[in-house]
C-alpha cells in the first residue's frame, strides 16, 4: 500500500543506497532566464554539456515587459540574451518573447502537454510545485541544482515526508481554489508543511478543474512544502487528451493504464494528516507580509496581541509595513491597484472568472488594473472569447504574457506605498515593488475589488 | 566547492520569523549573470534602517547568523545564499529553514544548522550581549560549540561528505553515469520529448 508520492518517487530512483539520498531521474527540466545563467556558465567552465536537451524546455518570462515586445531594461535584456545564447549552444528549445507559445513557464509547460501524470519535473523556480496538479512530482530548486540536472538529468535527494491534506465538506458557492489554499496556509502557517510533500485530497479537490488544481499546487511552497500533488483522474486525462506532446494512439492507452495506477492505495499511510473543513469557508485575503497571514474577507485586521511569541512580533511588523490598524474591516481597505495574472491565477479559467464579474461594469476611479494572461496561448483563447473586450471596456489594461507584477523583476511594479489586490502568490515586503502593500486574493475577488475600489467579493456587487 | 570542516566566528542575531529570500535579496538584483559580488545587495531594503543589525559596525566581521524559524522561505533564488556568503556569512543557525534555501546553502559551502528553539534562544542572548562571542560549528563532529554550550546537529550524510571533502556534487553524480544510462533505457515510451511536436 503506497501513496501517490511514494509511487512516483520510487519509479524515478536511479540509485538507492543505505545512508545516501536517492538519485532521482528528472523527466522534464523547465528553464527560465533568471535562475539559469550561472548554471550554464558552470557547465561551460567544467567543459560539460546538457545531458538531455530534449527533456529541457526554456521560456522567457521573469524579465519580459507585458506592454511591448522590446526589453528596454539593459540588465533584463542581457539576462534574456544570455538564455538565448545558452539554449542555442546546448540545443535547448526556447520559447522567446514574441513566440505565440511564450508565457510563464508554469503555464506553458502544462498547456503544451509537456507535464503528465507520474513525471518528475524541476525548475529553478519555487512555483514548480504547480505541476503537481497532474500527479507529477514537481519542485523548485536553486541554480546549483539547475546545473546538476542540466549535466546529469538527476538530483540526489532524501525523500521528504508525506503529508495528506484532506478537504472535507462541500465547497460553498463563491469559494474558489485560491480561497482553499489561502485558508490552508492560514491554518498551518507559512512553514506548516516544511520538509513534506503534500497530497491534496477529498471531494473538494476531485471537483476542481485542472486550472484550479494548478492554483492549489502552485502555492504548496507558500505552506513551506517541497511539493504538492493531486492524484490524476478523468479531469486530468481529459485535459491532456490531444494536447501537443501528449501520447497518441496505443501509447495513450498504455500511458492511461499507468496513470490510473498512481492514485494512493486505500489504506496507505502518510507521515502527517491535516484536515480542512471547507463547508464554512468564505473568500480569503491576506492582511500581512507572509501568505499565512490571511483572514476571511468578511473579517477584520487581527490584533497582534491575540498571537503568541514570535508570531506577535511578526504581526506587529507586518501591520506597520502594511499601514493597517487592528480591527479595521478588510472590506474597508481601499485599493490603488488590482493585478490579475501570475503562475497562480493567470490561466483561462481565472480570466473568465474575472471577466464574469467585470462584464458591464467599470473599474473604480483611481484604481489601476492590470490583466496579464499567463501565456500567449491564454491571451489568444481569451481574445477568441472576447474577454479582452470586457476588460478593456471596464478600463483595465490588457497585457502580453509574463510574470509581470508578481515579483518586481520587470517594468510592472507597484510605485511607492500603494495598496494592491493581487492574484499572485506572495505578499512579502517589497515583493511587488519597494513599499508595495499586497493583499493576495482570488481572481473573482480581485475583479470585484476593482469595481468598488475596496476589498470586495462578487456577491457584494449584487447587493 | 571549498571544504568546510569546522568554522569559528563571531555572530549576529536576526530573530525574525519567516525571513523570505525576497528580503535577503530583492528580485531586481537577481538580473545579474554572475555568481559572486552580491555583498551590496544583502537585505537591501532592511539595510536602509541604520539600526538594522547588519549595519552595526561591531558585527561587520560576523560570519555566523543566528536566525529564527523558517529562515530563507519563499523563492528558490540561490542569490540569497550568494548574498549572505559574499557579505561574510558561512553559517546560519535557526530553528527551521525553507527547504530550498537549506539545500542551496550547503551547495555553496554555507551551512544552515537547525537547532531546538531553547538552544537558539540561549545562543542568541549570548551573541546579543557580546559582539566578540565566538560560535564554532564542527561539521566533522556535527556539533555547535560556544562558551558554556555544546549541542549536536543533524546533517545528511551526502552534504556532510561533500562539505568535508570540498567535492563537486556534479562530478560525483557523473561517476554514476552507467546507472543513469541504464535507467534511461527503461523509461516509459510515451514520455514527452521537447521539440518533438
Amino acid at each position: 500500500m503506497r501513496t501517490l508520492i511514494e509511487k512516483v518517487w520510487t519509479d524515478h530512483v536511479v540509485l538507492a543506497a543505505e545512508g545516501e539520498p536517492d538519485l532521482l531521474y528528472i523527466d522534464l527540466h523547465l528553464v527560465h532566464e533568471a535562475s539559469s545563467p550561472q548554471a550554464f556558465d558552470g557547465l561551460r567552465l567544467a567543459g560539460r554539456q546538457a545531458r538531455r536537451p530534449e527533456l529541457t524546455l526554456a521560456v522567457e518570462d521573469h524579465n519580459v515587459p507585458t506592454n511591448t515586445l522590446v526589453i528596454t531594461d539593459p540588465m533584463g535584456s542581457k539576462q534574456v540574451q544570455a538564455l538565448r545564447t545558452n539554449c542555442a549552444e546546448q540545443g535547448i528549445e526556447l520559447f522567446q518573447l514574441g513566440d505565440d507559445r511564450q508565457g510563464i513557464v508554469h503555464v506553458v509547460g502544462p498547456e503544451r502537454g509537456y507535464v503528465q501524470p507520474g513525471m518528475t519535473v524541476i525548475c529553478g523556480d519555487s512555483h514548480t510545485s504547480t505541476h503537481g496538479a497532474f500527479g507529477a512530482l514537481a519542485f523548485g530548486v536553486g541554480t546549483s541544482d539547475v546545473e546538476h540536472v542540466l549535466a546529469t538529468q538527476t538530483l540526489a535527494l532524501v525523500r521528504p515526508k508525506t503529508m495528506a491534506v484532506e478537504f472535507t465538506g462541500e465547497v460553498p458557492a463563491g469559494v474558489t481554489p485560491k480561497d482553499l489554499i489561502l485558508a490552508l496556509i492560514a491554518q498551518i502557517g507559512a512553514n506548516g508543511a516544511n520538509g513534506h510533500i503534500i497530497e491534496y485530497r477529498g471531494q473538494a479537490i476531485e471537483q476542481l478543474s485542472m486550472e484550479g488544481r494548478m492554483t492549489m499546487c502552485n502555492m504548496s511552497i507558500e505552506a513551506g512544502a517541497r511539493a504538492g500533488m493531486i492524484a490524476p483522474d478523468e479531469t486530468t486525462f481529459a485535459y491532456l487528451k490531444d494536447r501537443p506532446n501528449a501520447p497518441q494512439g496505443s501509447l495513450w492507452d498504455q500511458a492511461l493504464e499507468y496513470w490510473r495506477s498512481l492514485a494512493t492505495d486505500p489504506g496507505a499511510t502518510f507521515d502527517r494528516t491535516v484536515t480542512v473543513d471547507v463547508s464554512t469557508l468564505t473568500p480569503y485575503v491576506t492582511w500581512g507580509t507572509n501568505p499565512g497571514q490571511a483572514v476571511p474577507l468578511s473579517s477584520v485586521v487581527p490584533d497582534p496581541s491575540t498571537f503568541d511569541g514570535t508570531e506577535r512580533a511578526a504581526a506587529e511588523r507586518a501591520l506597520a509595513y502594511m499601514a493597517l490598524e487592528p480591527g479595521t474591516r478588510m472590506r474597508d481597505l481601499p485599493m490603488d491597484m488590482v493585478f490579475i495574472g501570475s503562475c497562480t491565477n493567470g490561466r483561462i479559467e481565472d480570466l473568465r472568472a474575472a471577466a464574469d464579474v467585470l462584464r458591464g461594469r467599470k473599474v473604480a476611479e483611481g484604481v489601476t488594473m492590470l490583466v496579464v494572461p499567463g501565456s500567449m496561448q491564454v491571451r489568444q483563447a481569451a481574445e477568441i472569447e472576447g474577454l479582452n473586450e470586457i476588460f478593456e471596456a471596464a478600463g483595465a489594461q490588457w497585457r502580453l504574457s509574463g510574470c509581470s507584477m508578481c515579483m518586481g523583476m520587470n517594468a510592472d511594479r507597484v510605485q511607492g506605498p500603494q495598496r494592491i489586490a493581487s492574484t499572485s502568490n506572495r505578499n512579502y515586503e517589497g515583493r511587488q515593488g519597494a513599499q508595495a502593500r499586497t493583499h493576495l486574493v482570488s481572481p473573482a475577488v480581485a475583479a470585484a475589488t476593482a469595481v468598488t475600489g475596496r476589498l470586495s467579493t462578487p456577491a457584494d456587487l449584487e447587493h | 566547492m571549498e571544504p568546510l570542516t569546522e568554522h569559528s566566528g563571531t555572530a549576529l542575531v536576526l530573530r525574525r520569523g519567516d525571513v523570505d529570500t525576497d528580503q535577503i535579496i530583492p528580485a531586481e538584483f537577481c538580473k545579474r549573470l554572475t555568481k559572486s559580488g552580491y555583498e551590496d545587495t544583502l537585505f537591501h531594503a532592511w539595510m536602509q534602517d541604520p539600526e538594522f543589525v547588519f549595519n552595526d559596525p561591531a558585527r561587520r566581521q560576523a560570519s555566523v547568523l543566528v536566525a529564527g524559524h523558517n529562515f530563507g522561505t519563499g523563492s528558490s533564488r540561490e542569490h540569497a545564499v550568494w548574498a549572505l556568503r559574499d557579505w561574510g556569512i558561512r553559517v546560519v543557525i535557526g530553528t527551521s529553514f525553507g527547504d530550498i534555501f537549506f539545500r542551496n546553502a550547503w551547495k555553496n559551502g554555507v551551512l544552515a544548522v537547525q537547532l531546538p528553539e531553547s538552544v537558539v534562544d540561549t545562543l542568541a542572548s549570548k551573541v546579543d550581549a557580546d559582539p566578540s562571542f565566538v560560535v564554532t560549528v564542527d561539521v566533522e563532529a556535527c556539533e555547535v560549540r560556544a562558551s558554556g554550550l555544546t549541542h549536536g546537529f543533524q546533517i545528511d550524510k551526502r552534504p556532510r561528505w561533500l562539505l568535508l571533502n570540498g567535492l563537486d556534487d556534479i562530478a560525483v553524480t557523473l561517476g554514476r553515469d552507467e546507472l543513469i544510462t541504464g535507467f534511461e533505457a527503461g523509461r516509459k515510451p510515451w514520455l514527452p520529448r521537447v521539440g518533438a511536436a
